[in-house]
């Protein structure tokens, strides 16, 4: 409005008298008018009638079927035959009074919802039964302070515990996480930063990698470090058996977290002048910083999870062993997988218990990974963002004072217009 | 200034400036930085090597020996008799099928309802919770396959083989139909539970990787469906699914990958057994990571020998299963960035 209001007072300033500029408002009916505001969203009570009715029709005609005609039986197919016939019956319901398209789209969002459910439901199931059947050891202090020695199996549960297998678990993921971080994040950085043909063979090869089942990797160091070299069963074993199962995924996110950055933030600091290195070290890595954290703690919950690897390479003992080098060392999961075999009910408990740490231990670490990483690169929280604009202060302030004093640095020679201009 | 715009007589030889040679002066620390990054690069290049050619030249010694029977041999006697994979392949195979057909429906579900369906206060925590769910170590899910779905499940399983009984596959040997007296351990450690709870281990990974693609649907798209009248599940089925088409395959894919792979909980389930199985609601059955993880204490140096054949036999199955994921999903649309 603005530029053409002045390019026709430009060309005719005196013939045409122009109206002062303003916004017109449209004439709204007052009062109350004919009519009413209609909902567009929302849930009408029809819908509610139809599903609840179809829900009703379905366990009931299910129930006429399990207890008075077939030979039926069993919850799991109850419910199974139930929401079979629920979406029968509400897909009958909608047709009365809708069109098909609408039908359709009700009995899919119906689907859909009750599949989502299924899924959330047996997780958060498989996580409640573990710790609740697990709870009968977990409540006993001697269960973190004591390990399996002199524990048999027919013991009561106020003896022994699963101390010597935290420790186990924590000195393998420690030693596993030594190997596997510095060389999967060096190897990301090559993969992303010295592009070529070879990098992608190597990158090639890495994917298919991830391909490798964790048995495999356990029965590679089985045969190497234990069969050839003599080594034994042992903490250290485990530990590298660990590392070659989680190195590739480690490299493959931390590529994908890496790719992530946007690229004029490198090429802004290379057109500064910085080195190669200097812009991966300042730029890269800070940027992406969030996003390689959860890599490492994805990698870290996968590598303390894993009974496969373990159970070929590490040996099964009840005693503390805090040298990964000699001797048997036991992990969580390797100790829930052997207790639980037992016929006898209080082993089963421990069992049950011991997987419970475990469930603990990854929940942490989960908690950690979703603290740190939840964050996409270069996002920041409010105590960044606070920090960031203070130090902007800081340096307004900086150049202030040094523009006030004229008499130590010279000033900067204004640039000219020709200089500037194109 | 005006005298170079002149244009060259035409019969002129056409000047052209020399080509420059661009050389990139990297310093000293440059060079370090490099070499230290193509160095882990080569060391990550040899340890996979390492594993493979270990892994193959092992393999060898007892693929030499068997030859071709060590595809057709079901039994696995590797000090005395025959071996071969036939079995446990099949075995292998079957579990990875079930839990996918198990899992894809399940995982599809989520994420529709993640990416379309949920209020944006739940899509967070439903996240969260699909992530969780892939972290959860696959003993804990054995746990439960072993000591609560397996009991609860036998009734399911006893109903299919009543009722359908007459396929093939749903068959279950040495039971009655409808004999209320019949032991339910006809039903117990089979293909078909085991299935089930790997479906539960592999559907968040499909799952995520489903997601991601789905929420990558152009807006413009939806809307124009939306526009022209489409329901929400119109909308679903010409813009969402066709654009995500690429990632349920390959998430389906890279869930076979996993399945095919998986150990523990299938070995705290099945009950070995070393013949074709192909009925997959009958009690026992075998897969080579449970074969491995059982035999591998009392094999002899050629019995290992012979358990590497099966693993690279495994291996060689999950490389094909995840380089078709990997192809399929950069074909596809979604794997690409998109117009709108």
């Amino acid at each position: 409005m603005q530029t053409v209001r002045q390019t026709v007072s430009q060309a005719e300033p005196a013939t045409l008298p122009l109206p002062e500029p303003g916004t017109v408002v449209p004439q709204r009916p007052t009062g109350p008018s004919a009519q009413r505001r209609r909902r567009i969203g929302g849930v009408r009570r029809t819908d509610l009638y139809a599903i609840a009715g179809a829900i009703a029709a379905g366990s009931a005609t299910t129930g006429v079927l399990w207890t008075q005609l077939g030979p039926f039986t069993g919850l799991l197919g109850y419910v199974i035959v139930t929401w079979l016939v629920t979406v029968v019956c509400y897909a009958a319901l909608v047709s009365l009074d809708e069109s098909r398209a609408a039908m359709r789209d009700r009995i899919s969002a119906f689907v859909v919802h009750s599949l989502a459910a299924v899924l959330v439901t047996a997780l958060v199931f498989v996580i409640f039964y573990t710790f609740s059947r697990g709870w009968r050891a977990m409540v006993h202090l001697n269960f973190y302070t004591q390990d399996l020695r002199t524990t048999l199996a027919t013991d009561p549960l106020t003896k022994g515990g699963v101390l010597h297998s935290i420790t186990g678990t924590l000195i393998e993921l420690g030693i596993a996480l030594g190997i596997a971080v510095p060389l999967g994040l060096v190897a990301a950085i090559y993969l992303h930063e010295v592009p070529g043909r070879f990098s992608r063979f190597v990158r090639t090869v890495v994917e298919a990698m991830t391909a490798l089942p964790d048995i495999i990797a356990g029965l590679f160091i089985y045969a190497t470090l234990i069969l050839i070299f003599h080594l034994g069963p042992s903490g250290f074993a485990a530990a590298v058996a660990l590392a070659v199962t989680i190195l590739p995924i480690i490299i493959r996110t931390a590529d994908v977290v890496l790719r992530l950055v946007p690229g004029s933030l490198k090429e802004a600091s290379l057109a500064l002048g910085a080195s190669r290195w200097r812009t991966t070290w300042h730029v890269l890595l800070p940027t992406a910083r969030s996003g390689l954290a959860t890599a490492v703690i994805l990698g870290a919950a996968r590598a303390i999870g894993e009974t496969a690897p373990v159970l070929l390479t590490a040996g099964v003992t009840g005693y503390q062993n805090l040298d990964p080098m000699h001797g048997s060392m036991m992990s969580l999961p390797l100790l829930a997988f052997t207790q639980v075999q037992s016929p006898e009910k209080n082993e089963i408990a421990r069992g049950f218990g011991t997987a419970s740490v475990l469930l603990i231990l990854v929940l942490l670490l989960f908690i950690v990974a979703r603290v740190i990483g939840g964050r996409g690169p270069g996002e920041l929280t409010a105590r960044g963002r606070r920090a960031r604009a203070a130090a902007s202060r800081r340096d307004e302030r900086r150049m202030a004072e040094r523009r006030a004093t004229p008499a130590v640095f010279a000033p900067l020679p204004v640039p000219s217009q020709e200089e500037t201009g194109p | 200034m005006s005298q170079d715009l002149v244009a060259p007589p035409a019969d002129a030889p056409a000047v052209r400036p020399a080509r420059r040679k661009l050389v990139a002066n990297a310093g000293p620390a440059d060079k370090v930085y490099r070499g230290v990054a193509r160095g882990g690069g080569s060391l990550v290049l040899v340890l996979m090597a390492l594993v493979g050619t270990f892994l193959a030249y092992r393999a060898w010694e007892a693929l030499s020996q068997a030859g071709l029977s060590f595809i057709t041999t079901e039994q696995w006697n590797p000090d005395g008799g025959g071996f071969g994979i036939a079995a446990v392949i099949v075995g292998t195979v079957l579990i990875a099928i079930v839990s996918v057909v198990v899992a894809v429906p399940l995982a599809m579900g989520t994420a529709l309802y993640i990416s379309e369906y949920a209020p944006r206060w739940l899509k967070r925590t439903m996240i969260a919770m699909v992530d969780l769910m892939a972290a959860v170590p696959s003993v804990v899910f054995g746990l439960w396959g072993a000591f609560f779905l397996q009991w609860k499940i036998i009734d399911l399983s006893r109903w299919i083989a009543d009722w359908f009984g007459w396929i093939p596959i749903f068959k279950v040997g040495g039971v009655e139909r409808h004999d209320p007296l019949a032991t339910m351990t006809a039903y117990t450690s089979s293909t078909f539970i085991a299935g089930v709870v790997v479906a539960l281990m592999v559907a968040p990974i499909a799952c995520s990787v489903m997601r991601e693609a789905f929420g990558l649907a152009p807006m413009g798209e939806r809307e124009g469906a939306y526009a022209l009248g489409a329901t929400r599940w119109g909308m679903i089925r010409s813009v969402v699914l066709p654009f995500g088409r690429g990632a349920v395959v390959g998430g389906t894919m890279l869930g076979l990958g996993r399945a095919l792979g998986e150990t523990i909980a299938v070995v705290m389930i099945i009950s070995p057994r070393f013949e074709i199985q192909p009925r997959v609601l009958e009690h026992g059955t075998s897969s080579v990571s449970s074969l491995i993880a059982l035999r591998y204490g009392e094999a002899s140096p050629f019995g290992i020998s012979a358990l590497m054949a099966a693993g690279v036999a495994l291996f060689v199955l999950t490389l094909l299963v995840n380089f078709v994921a990997a192809f399929v999903v950069s074909r596809s649309r979604s794997g690409a960035m998109s117009e709108a």
